[in-house]
């Protein structure tokens, strides 16, 4: 065991699990007042049952029988059976502790269901939104992570995905789609105006969300080393140069510089950068990003061509921005900066067999969660119902779903305790 | 002319303002209010203790109307306001002893 390593790991599991309040207040100022509370709890959730399904299964399922090539683990880990003490199966190489491993991954089991809420906002009934993600972390989460986290058949394949461009962003962005299909428009759009009640909240997401990346990525290299370092350099280099894209469209688009364009040209180029981090090197982050700011851009347009209500743009950033990540890794990526390169990228003199990979890879992913979140999602809406009554939706969800009100700025008007 | 108030749920001000501006009208003003009446309030709970709500928010509208034209905008917003259940609001008349257009210095119908 390794005490630096170690060190490094505990603190990148803390950043990364403080992604999600991050993604939480992201997301909660981009809703209407009436609906923050709603978004703020579903993230919030799904760190008490999504951390509580992971020790209990998903993690076996997801990093047992390291190594095979297949499509799923095993039931070795199940109950953390053997976590607890040592360094984990040899095949894995850890240099950290295992259960350290196992708590630095339910980081990412955690962030990746909640990134569809901001698809879902404003109408999704809590009780399905709970069973939903605790059903999709163990069908959907798990053996994706294991195709390419855990020695599965996309890892042997030879696709490449550093910190889970394609195990968070695209598998999240195809489950955000599959089920806003099912779950329909939000009431009023696209023609009402459903302003953002917050942009300093959204703001202080975003802040945020860039320092929780760090763990995402560096952390990503399991170690502290060269590695992790250049993965946060590039984190960092992609995040700007996404907000640099983003900005610089809108201003010729429409005219003014936006705040909440440049957070979500932030996050695209952290979206586009997370399966990039530990594999690419020099200026490479810096058009990784700028493109991803641009793609992104342009791909939000998309859901009012296309009529599908992707309320904070979840499809436009997390899945176009995943795809143009996994893709871009197939120009870019550097044998001198990571040995685990094996067949470089286009612009390094490599072909187009990474290239070939990464397409597999992202279709694979983007196809297999698509799917099988259309069936869940369709199960759950005949069984309990997806959504929200009409006049629920109207009133919020906060007060329907939660019974709390986000603001009181006032203690005008009787509010007596009855119970 | 007249004022026309109408008190409604606030869900309902897209409809009615969509509504009023289809029959012709030219402006209206609004404001956030609350009230209490035979709605009932909702109840809202905060670590296990449960209060009661009374008032409700809902929206007030006011608009200056020619005359002939009152009944009709009337009709209009209850229309558009209607969902049939209890809370759907309220809209009276009154009448407006003088009205002056601040840009022009008009006066009373000409300023409507």
């Amino acid at each position: 065991m390794d005490s630096g390593n170690t060190a490094w790991m505990l603190i990148a599991t803390a950043l990364v699990l403080f992604m999600t309040p991050g993604l939480a207040f992201f997301y909660g100022g981009m809703v209407r007042a009436k609906n923050v509370l709603g978004m703020l709890m579903q993230n919030f959730f799904a760190m008490g049952l999504l951390a509580v399904i992971w020790a209990v299964l998903a993690f076996s399922l997801a990093f047992g029988d390291f190594g095979n090539g297949g499509l799923i683990g095993n039931l070795d880990f199940v109950g953390l059976r053997d976590v607890a003490t040592g360094l984990g199966p040899a095949a894995m190489k850890l240099s950290i502790p295992f259960v350290l491993f196992c708590a630095y991954q339910m980081t990412f089991a955690i962030i990746t269901p909640a990134l569809i809420t901001g698809a879902t906002a404003d109408r999704l009934k809590f009780s399905a939104y709970a069973v939903f993600i605790g059903v999709w972390v163990v069908v959907v989460y798990a053996p994706v992570a294991h195709w390419v986290f855990a020695g599965g058949w996309l890892a042997k394949l030879g696709a490449l995905d550093f910190a889970g461009g394609a195990v968070v962003h695209i598998n999240a962005g195809a489950a955000a789609l599959a089920l806003i299909l099912v779950l329909g428009k939000r009431l009023g759009w696209p023609r009402d105006a459903m302003h953002p009640h917050s942009l300093p909240l959204t703001m202080l997401g975003t802040g945020i969300l860039w320092f929780g990346w760090f763990g995402f990525n560096a952390g990503s290299a399991l170690a502290a080393d060269g590695v992790a370092a250049m993965a946060a350099m590039n984190t960092f280099l992609a995040a700007s140069a996404g907000m640099l894209g983003w900005v610089a469209v809108e201003k010729l688009k429409d005219g003014k510089p936006t705040t909440l364009g440049a957070a979500s040209g932030a996050v695209a180029g952290l979206v586009a950068i997370t399966p990039c981090a530990g594999f690419v090197g020099g200026l490479s982050p810096i058009a990784i990003g700028t493109i991803a700011g641009v793609v992104c851009f342009l791909a939000i347009q998309l859901k009012y061509r296309l009529g599908y209500d992707d309320a904070l743009d979840v499809v436009g950033v997390h899945l176009v921005g995943g795809l143009a990540g996994a893709l871009l890794l197939g120009f870019f990526a550097d044998s001198a900066v990571n040995a685990a390169v094996v067949d470089p990228g286009v612009f390094l003199g490599g072909g187009f067999t990474l290239l070939g990979y990464q397409a597999v890879a992202s279709i694979s992913v983007l196809a297999f969660s698509l799917v099988v979140s259309l069936a869940l999602a369709k199960a759950i809406d005949m069984a309990i119902g997806l959504r929200v009554s009409k006049e629920d939706e109207m009133n919020g969800l906060d007060l329907s779903q939660h019974a709390e009100n986000a603001y009181a700025f006032d203690d005008l008007g009787s509010m007596g305790r009855i119970g | 002319m007249k004022l026309v108030t109408a008190i409604i749920k606030p869900y309902k001000l897209d409809e009615v303002k969509d509504a009023l501006k289809g029959a012709g009208l030219a402006g209206l003003t609004i404001d956030e209010v609350r009230g209490f009446g035979r709605q009932g309030g909702h109840t809202e709970t905060y670590r296990g203790a449960e209060y009661a709500v009374d008032f409700l928010p809902k929206v007030r509208i006011e608009i200056v109307v020619a005359d002939p034209d009152v009944d009709r905008i009337v009709d209009v917003i209850v229309a558009a306001a209607r969902t049939g259940k209890i809370g759907d609001g309220k809209v009276w008349v009154t009448d407006i002893a003088k009205l002056v257009r601040i840009r022009t210095g008009e006066l009373d119908a000409d300023a409507v």
